[in-house]
C-alpha cells in the first residue's frame, strides 16, 4: 500500500515537471515577443533590451528554464505585468471563492445525483425512474451559463422586480464577514453548477447500482432475510460507490482550478474568471500561475482518489 | 407431513421476446433430515425453482403453492419471507467468490446473518459463534481467519464460509444451489462432506440443485430430474440410477464417463434443449428422444407411477409397467426404440 502511495506520488511529481515544461515553453518560446509587448510600442531598442535583460529573456533557453523551476520551488511565481502584484496573491485572493463554488455545488450535485440513482435503478423503468431521468437529462443538456441566467433571471431579477431581494446578483461575500451573506450569494451559483452536474451522477449511479443489484452477493444478502433497505444500502450501495468516487475526484479536482463560466455568469472573481481576465490582457504570469495550480489540483485530486480506493475495497489494500 | 411441499409450481417471465415459461407444473416434497437431488442441465428451471418458493425471483408470473412447515410461501407478504429466508431457509449458491461480498470481512458477513434474525443476540455472542461455525465446517484456524476478507481464501474454503453461514441459524432447510460446480474434484468432495456432518447433526433437510449426477449418487435420497422447466422422472435415489424409466435419464446417466478406466466415447444426448417461449402441447423432450413416437409430438406425457411404484413417477409415454436399468442399451438416435406400444392409459388408473 506504501509502495503503491509512493508510486502514485512520484508519479504525479512527473506529471507536474512535465506540465512545467510545457508552461515554460508558453511562456517563453511563444512567438510574441514579451519584452517588446510589454516597452509598448514606443519605446526604444535600449529599453526593450533593458527588460529582456531584466526577464532574464537573453539568458541561453535552458538557464532560464532552470531559474523558472527554481523561483517556481521557492514559491515564486513572478508578478502580473499590470500591477506589480505577485501572482501568488492574486491566486491566493481567488482560490476560496473558486472553493466555496465548488465545495459547495460538489455537495449538492453529489447528494442529488446519487439519490436519484439510487431510487432510479431500485426500481428500474417506473414512473420516478423515468421522471428522475427526465429531470436530469433536462439540467444536462442545458449549457451552464444558459441555467445561470435563468436562476438570475428568476430569483434574482424576477423577485426583486416584485420587491422581494433575496439573492444578490452577483459577487462575493468573504466567509469571513458571516456566513449568512456568503450563502446567500452562494446558493444561485452552487445550484448553476450542480444542476448541470448532477445528471452525470444521476446516470452513473443508476448504472452502477443496476449493475451491483445483479451481483451474486446481494442476491446472497437477500437470501439471509436482510431488509431490502439493507441490502440496498450496506450491500449495493457500498459495492456500487467506487465509480461514483473516481468521477467525483476527478470532477472535483479539475473545477478546483476554475469553475470559468459560473464564475463569469456571477462576477465571483475566482481563478476561472481571473483566468480569462488574464487571457484577454496577455498577462502570462497570471495565466501560467493559474495553469500550474489547476494540473496540481487534478494530479492531487487523482491520488486522493486512489487513496479513497484503498479504504473502500480491501481488495486494493493488500497490493 | 414434510417440511416442504411443492404443488403445481409454475413460473413464468415476461420478455421483450415472449413469455418464458422458466418452471411448469413442479411438484416435490422435501422430508426432514433428506435430501432431494434437483438434477437437470442450465436452463432447466432447477434455480428458478427454488429461488422462487424463498421469493428471491422478481418480476415473475408465479402460481402452485409452497408449503413450509404448513405455511403457504408463495405470495407470502416481503416481510414473512425475510424472517424465512436465513433463519429457517439457509442457501448457498455455484460460485462462492462472488456470492460473498468482497468488501466485508467473513466473520461479518455471518454476524450479519445472526444479528439479522436474532437482534438479541450481543455482537460478541454472535462473534464467537460465527468462529465456532467457521471452525465446525472445516476452517483451519478459525477464530483468526474470521477477519479476513473472501479474497484470502481459496474456492473450497470460502463455499465453507457460504456453507457456515447458511447453517448460522441451524435452518430446517438447506437449499444448495450448485456448490460443487465451481470447485476442483477433490476439494468438491470435501464440502460434500462438510454437508453431510452438518446435516447429520443438525437434521436439516437439503435441496441440491446440481447436474453432476456423480453428486446426487453421494448425497441425495430422492431425485427429480428437470427438463425444459418440467419434471421428467421423480424416484428414490437407487431406483433412479438402476431402474430408470424415462429416456432422459436414461440419456444423462448413459453421457456419464464411464468410471475405472473403461475408454470409450462419450454417449451426449443430441441436439438443444428448446426454446421455453411458448412451449408447445408435446414432450419437451421429443425432439432429442431416441424412442419418440407419434404421440410424443402431440401431448404432454403426466408424471404417472412406475411398475406401479408410487415413489417412482416419469412423464413419458413408453409404457409404465417395466423400469428400465442402466443395462438397457440406449438406443442410438434413429435407432428402433425399445417399445413402442402406444397404450400407456391403463396405468394412468394408478396415478
Amino acid at each position: 500500500m506504501l509502495r503503491f502511495l509512493v508510486r502514485r506520488i512520484v508519479l504525479g511529481i512527473l506529471v507536474m515537471w512535465l506540465i512545467t515544461l510545457a508552461v515554460f515553453a508558453l511562456f517563453f518560446i511563444a512567438p510574441n515577443d514579451v519584452a517588446r509587448t510589454l516597452a509598448g510600442r514606443q519605446a526604444t531598442p535600449e529599453t526593450v533590451a533593458l527588460i529582456a535583460h531584466r526577464l532574464g529573456l537573453d539568458q541561453p533557453i535552458w538557464k532560464q528554464y532552470v531559474d523558472f523551476v527554481s523561483r517556481l520551488l521557492h514559491g515564486d511565481l513572478g508578478y502580473d505585468y499590470y500591477h506589480q502584484t505577485p501572482v501568488t496573491q492574486i491566486i491566493g485572493a481567488a482560490i476560496p471563492i473558486t472553493l466555496s463554488v465548488v465545495i459547495g455545488g460538489a455537495i449538492i450535485w453529489l447528494v442529488m445525483g446519487v439519490f436519484n440513482g439510487v431510487v432510479s435503478a431500485v426500481r428500474p423503468r417506473s414512473f420516478i425512474d423515468r421522471s428522475l431521468t427526465v429531470f436530469s437529462l433536462f439540467f444536462y443538456s442545458m449549457p451552464t451559463f444558459l441555467l445561470g441566467l435563468l436562476l438570475l433571471y428568476f430569483f434574482y431579477f424576477r423577485l426583486t422586480l416584485r420587491g422581494i431581494t433575496i439573492f444578490p446578483a452577483g459577487g462575493y461575500a468573504p466567509l469571513g464577514e458571516g456566513p449568512g451573506q456568503w450563502v446567500l450569494h452562494m446558493v444561485l451559483p452552487w445550484f448553476t453548477l450542480a444542476l448541470v452536474s448532477a445528471a452525470t451522477y444521476t446516470r452513473l449511479t443508476r448504472a452502477s447500482m443496476l449493475d451491483v443489484l445483479g451481483e451474486d452477493y446481494v442476491r446472497t444478502a437477500r437470501s439471509k432475510g436482510l431488509s431490502e433497505r439493507r441490502v440496498v444500502m450496506r450491500h449495493a450501495f457500498r459495492a456500487a460507490m467506487t465509480p461514483i468516487v473516481t468521477q467525483f475526484g476527478i470532477d472535483v479536482g479539475a473545477l478546483i482550478g476554475g469553475v470559468v463560466v459560473t464564475e463569469y455568469v456571477f462576477s465571483l472573481p475566482g481563478l476561472g474568471k481571473t483566468a480569462i481576465d488574464a487571457i484577454n490582457l496577455q498577462d502570462l504570469p497570471v495565466i501560467i500561475g493559474i495553469v500550474l495550480f489547476a494540473s496540481a489540483a487534478v494530479v492531487v485530486a487523482n491520488i486522493v482518489v486512489d487513496l479513497f480506493y484503498a479504504v473502500l475495497d480491501p481488495r486494493v489494500r493488500l497490493h | 407431513m414434510a417440511l416442504l411441499e411443492v404443488r403445481d409450481l409454475s413460473v413464468s417471465f415476461h420478455t421483450p421476446d415472449g413469455v418464458v415459461e422458466a418452471v411448469r407444473g413442479l411438484s416435490y416434497d422435501v422430508e426432514r433430515g433428506k435430501t432431494l437431488a434437483i438434477v437437470g442441465e442450465s436452463g432447466s428451471g432447477k434455480s428458478v425453482s427454488t429461488q422462487t418458493i424463498t421469493g428471491l425471483t422478481r418480476g415473475a408470473q408465479i402460481s402452485g403453492s409452497a408449503l413450509f412447515n404448513g405455511n403457504e410461501l408463495l405470495g407470502a407478504s416481503a416481510s414473512t419471507l425475510q424472517k424465512v429466508r436465513g433463519a429457517q431457509i439457509g442457501m448457498i449458491f455455484q460460485d462462492p467468490l462472488s456470492s460473498l461480498h468482497p468488501y466485508y470481512t467473513v466473520g461479518w458477513q455471518i454476524v450479519e446473518m445472526i444479528r439479522a434474525h436474532r437482534k438479541e443476540t450481543s455482537k460478541k455472542a454472535a462473534r464467537a459463534r460465527a468462529a465456532e461455525l467457521l471452525g465446525l465446517v472445516g476452517i483451519p484456524r478459525a477464530s483468526q481467519r474470521i477477519d479476513d476478507f473472501p479474497h484470502q481464501f481459496s474456492g473450497g474454503m470460502r463455499q465453507r464460509v457460504m456453507i457456515a453461514m447458511a447453517m448460522a441459524l441451524d435452518p430446517a432447510l438447506l437449499i444448495a444451489d450448485e456448490p460443487t460446480t465451481a470447485l476442483d474434484v477433490t476439494v468438491q468432495a470435501q464440502v460434500l462432506e462438510v454437508m453431510r456432518t452438518l446435516q447429520q447433526e443438525f437434521d436439516t433437510a437439503i435441496i441440491l440443485i446440481t447436474h453432476d449426477l456423480g453428486v446426487v449418487a453421494e448425497m441425495s435420497d430422492d431425485v427429480v430430474v428437470m427438463y425444459a422447466g418440467t419434471v421428467m422422472e421423480k424416484a428414490p435415489r437407487r431406483t433412479l440410477f438402476y431402474l430408470s424409466h424415462n429416456p432422459y435419464t436414461k440419456g444423462l446417466l448413459a453421457s456419464l464417463p464411464a468410471r475405472g478406466g473403461r475408454r470409450g466415447r462419450l454417449t451426449p444426448i443430441l441436439g438443444t434443449p428448446p426454446s421455453l417461449i411458448d412451449p408447445s402441447e408435446r414432450c419437451p423432450f421429443a425432439p432429442r428422444c431416441p424412442s419418440a413416437f407419434d404421440r410424443c409430438w402431440h401431448e404432454r406425457p403426466r408424471l404417472d407411477p412406475v411398475s406401479h411404484d408410487a415413489e417412482h413417477t416419469s412423464a413419458c409415454w413408453l409404457p409404465h409397467d417395466v423400469a428400465g436399468g442402466l443395462d438397457d442399451p440406449v438406443p442410438a438416435r434413429g435407432g428402433s426404440p425399445v417399445d413402442v406400444n402406444p397404450a400407456p392409459e391403463t396405468q394412468e388408473e394408478s396415478a
